[in-house]
């Protein structure tokens, strides 16, 4: 198509460039907002939902961790632990956005 | 080799290493002062942030919590722990990208005015003041026990140590001691309680321990059950149900979450690290290290609580274990004979018709001056006598600050020495490293966005450095003072009202300024104001105005009030956001651009690159 080569000339690649990047930058942003919503209703779930909401119920109906209580359990044990489960699965799924949208940063 | 040696050796020894550290790392430019040059590993800068983390208040405070209000004591291991998710998902990599390295600097770039600045400074002033109180106290508990002076000499010696080494040492120093610091805050807060796990219940991981069964005298039967016999049985109510409101622990916990996310101190720690990716590493090891320590805090708690029960209910005072003596003798444990039988009886609020178990009348025992008769200091059966009125409204004998139970747990176990030894080395770390980092926040907000941003522009680095150092004498000053004085009963809550501080003044604001691209100055500065000025007059109204519980909104205790201050924050915020204009068009592209790490728009990077930065702080901002 020989019409369309002075469009493709090095003078408007720049500004087509940077709107695709544009375009990019917005599809990571919203990657990692769905990181978010993943992470944030469990977090909500195992501290205040196990460990305050729901607790007498758990303690009444779950099933003991050991002779603890499971709401007990969950409030002054297993919420920590599932936090820093939360973290860890955080910090490998943002890489992982990092490594496909090749989000270097510059130091 | 006696305990005052073993003592002495053990915190001269962390001393020497601390000093050490901080003299071979110390800072010689701003930058280093303020962030540590921006250079230091994942790893280091993990420990380092746990140390700072774990407060005085958490290390000695915690499990007594625990060890007292049993399940209501969840509100601190969940709240000081599940802030850390927050603050990683939400904020810090947003906000280590924008590249400025205090809080109240980005707040004024991000909404491009002086006045968010200055606000902001004014709420990083009143948060980390209210936290190195709670600091001050810690160190002086500490140092009151060591050596057997008051608690009013214990605060005077710990904040001349903190000064010489935090307000000298800057961010780098003290990144490296808060390393060698948290070695020996682990070590001191597990081993005891491994020991004591090995004791009570036959098992050496005390987090099996509490789940499993008491074995230390008669047949094994389940720990928990024990404990909750040993409760009920006493008239307290059940160790794993507790007395506090859903609402009430819900709203504590939500604020201490959301406190934690806007704590000043703890956000600055990331932007030690080199980029966004070390930033998300960095936290996985934070919290990794500090649950280390809330997992060990709950099983302490338990466990001392039993020990304690176990070793000086129905005992008569004559044959008590030396350490309750020990604690009696600096006024952190008393005895009132109100039934004249010459034995210690502990009740709860269930034994009277009352409903309550205060020993005395009045906020703490106070003692009679030194001049009065020897009838009056020391009762009959030996007990040192008490100034304040015996309350007969109940049978309660015994009184105790929560403050003690980790400092008695050795001792209550029957521990080597120097086990207690490790763990007075441990608490004194504790302190230290916190209050340092705080102090160097509260210097920094103070030389660098209140006298170089605001005031003084043409301040040099060494200037600026300089103010810092002043800053930190006179704020220290001002701790050691309420350190003293200290507004409420007991370390933990203190330190909780810094953490409402920060829910309703950092955490909607820094939230917004980070997600929002719409939301402008007038919104941002009208919400910080409203959410800090609602807490602040809530908790001085029913801490020192003398408000009584039953005017508590929705029966929110002042504790918990942060998370109403949130609330309040977001509605004003958004609010007056709609009713004027959006904010200029290069503000929207940097909130953009924040938002992807790897867009160099907005990058301001802190390694190395100063010239650079300089000049796009002079275009993003508001062109000082």
């Amino acid at each position: 198509m020989p019409e369309s080569s002075p469009g493709e000339s090095g003078d408007s690649l720049t500004p087509n460039a940077n709107k695709a990047s544009a375009h990019e930058h917005k599809r990571y942003f919203r990657s990692s907002l769905v990181v978010i919503a993943w992470l944030l209703p469990v977090w909500f779930l195992v501290s205040y939902g196990c460990g305050i909401l729901f607790r007498e119920w758990l303690d009444a109906n779950a099933p003991k961790i050991g002779n603890a209580p499971f709401g007990f359990w969950m409030a002054q044990q297993g919420s920590i632990i599932c936090f820093v489960i939360l973290l860890i699965v955080y910090a490998v799924w943002m890489k992982r956005l990092d490594d496909k949208f090749s989000q270097v940063e510059k130091i | 080799m006696s305990q005052d040696l073993l003592n002495f050796i053990f915190i001269g020894g962390s001393f020497g290493l601390y000093i050490y550290i901080a003299f071979s790392s110390r800072a010689s430019s701003t930058k280093e002062y303020y962030t540590a040059g921006g250079g230091v590993s994942p790893f280091a800068n993990g420990m380092a942030t746990a140390a700072d983390w774990m407060s005085a208040a958490t290390f000695i405070s915690m499990a007594g919590t625990v060890a007292i209000s049993g399940y209501d004591g969840s509100r601190f291991l969940m709240g000081w722990t599940g802030g850390f998710v927050l603050l990683t998902v939400l904020m810090v990599p947003y906000l280590r990208k924008f590249g400025k390295p205090t809080v109240p600097d980005f707040i004024g770039d991000r909404f491009y005015s002086k006045v968010a600045r200055g606000v902001a400074v004014v709420c990083a002033i009143f948060i980390c003041m209210t936290y190195i109180m709670g600091q001050m106290r810690g160190v002086g508990v500490v140092f009151s026990q060591l050596f057997g002076i008051s608690i009013q000499s214990g605060v005077l010696v710990g904040a001349s140590i903190v000064f010489v080494y935090a307000g000298l040492g800057g961010m780098k120093g003290i990144t490296y001691t808060q390393v060698a610091q948290y070695c020996v805050m682990a070590f001191a807060y597990t081993i005891p309680a491994i020991f004591i796990s090995i004791a009570l219940t036959n098992n050496f991981i005390p987090q099996l321990g509490l789940i499993g069964d008491y074995n230390a005298a008669g047949p094994a039967v389940p720990f928990l059950e024990k404990l909750n016999k040993i409760n009920t049985d006493l008239g307290f109510s059940e160790f794993t149900s507790g007395r506090l409101d859903t609402i009430n622990m819900f709203c504590i916990t939500a604020a201490l979450m959301c406190g934690t996310a806007g704590l000043p101190h703890v956000i600055v720690r990331f932007f030690t690290v080199k980029n966004v990716a070390s930033v998300r590493r960095s936290a996985c090891w934070t919290l990794g290290f500090i649950a280390v320590i809330y997992l060990t805090a709950p099983t302490i708690g338990s466990f001392s609580r039993v020990n304690l029960i176990t070793q000086l209910e129905d005992r008569s005072y004559a044959d008590v274990p030396q350490w309750f003596l020990e604690f009696e003798a600096t006024g952190q444990m008393a005895w009132v004979d109100k039934n004249d039988d010459g034995k210690i009886q502990y009740f709860g609020p269930g034994k009277s018709e009352s409903n309550t178990n205060t020993v005395f009348v009045g906020a703490g025992p106070m003692y009679p001056g030194t001049d009065t008769p020897a009838d009056q200091l020391v009762g009959k059966h030996g007990e040192r006598l008490l100034a304040n009125r015996a309350d007969e409204t109940n049978p309660n004998e015994l009184w105790f600050g929560n403050d003690i139970m980790v400092m008695a747990n050795p001792q209550m176990a029957g521990l080597p020495m120097w086990v207690i030894a490790l763990l007075m080395a441990g608490c004194i770390a504790a302190a230290l490293s916190t209050a340092a980092g705080l102090l160097l926040v509260l210097s920094t907000s103070i030389s660098h966005d209140l006298m170089k941003k605001i005031i003084k522009p043409s301040l040099t680095d060494r200037e600026e450095v300089n103010y810092a150092r002043a800053a930190s004498f006179i704020a220290l000053a001002v701790a050691a003072y309420f350190g003293i004085n200290p507004p409420s009963a007991f370390i933990a809550k203190t330190v909780a009202f810094a953490f409402g501080l920060a829910a309703s003044s950092f955490f909607p604001t820094l939230l917004i300024g980070i997600f929002s691209k719409r939301m402008n100055k007038q919104g941002a500065i009208a919400g910080m104001l409203c959410g800090i000025t609602f807490t602040i007059g809530y908790i001085i109204y029913f801490q020192f105005l003398g408000g009584s519980s039953a005017e508590y909104l929705w029966g929110i205790t002042p504790e918990g009030i942060g998370f109403v201050g949130m609330i309040i924050n977001f509605v004003v915020s958004f609010l007056v956001s709609s009713l004027t204009a959006p904010p200029p068009t290069y503000i929207q592209e940097m909130v953009v651009n924040i938002h992807v790490p790897g867009s160099d728009t907005a990058t301001l990077s802190m390694g190395g690159e100063e010239s650079e930065g300089e000049t796009r702080d002079g275009v993003g901002g508001e062109g000082i």
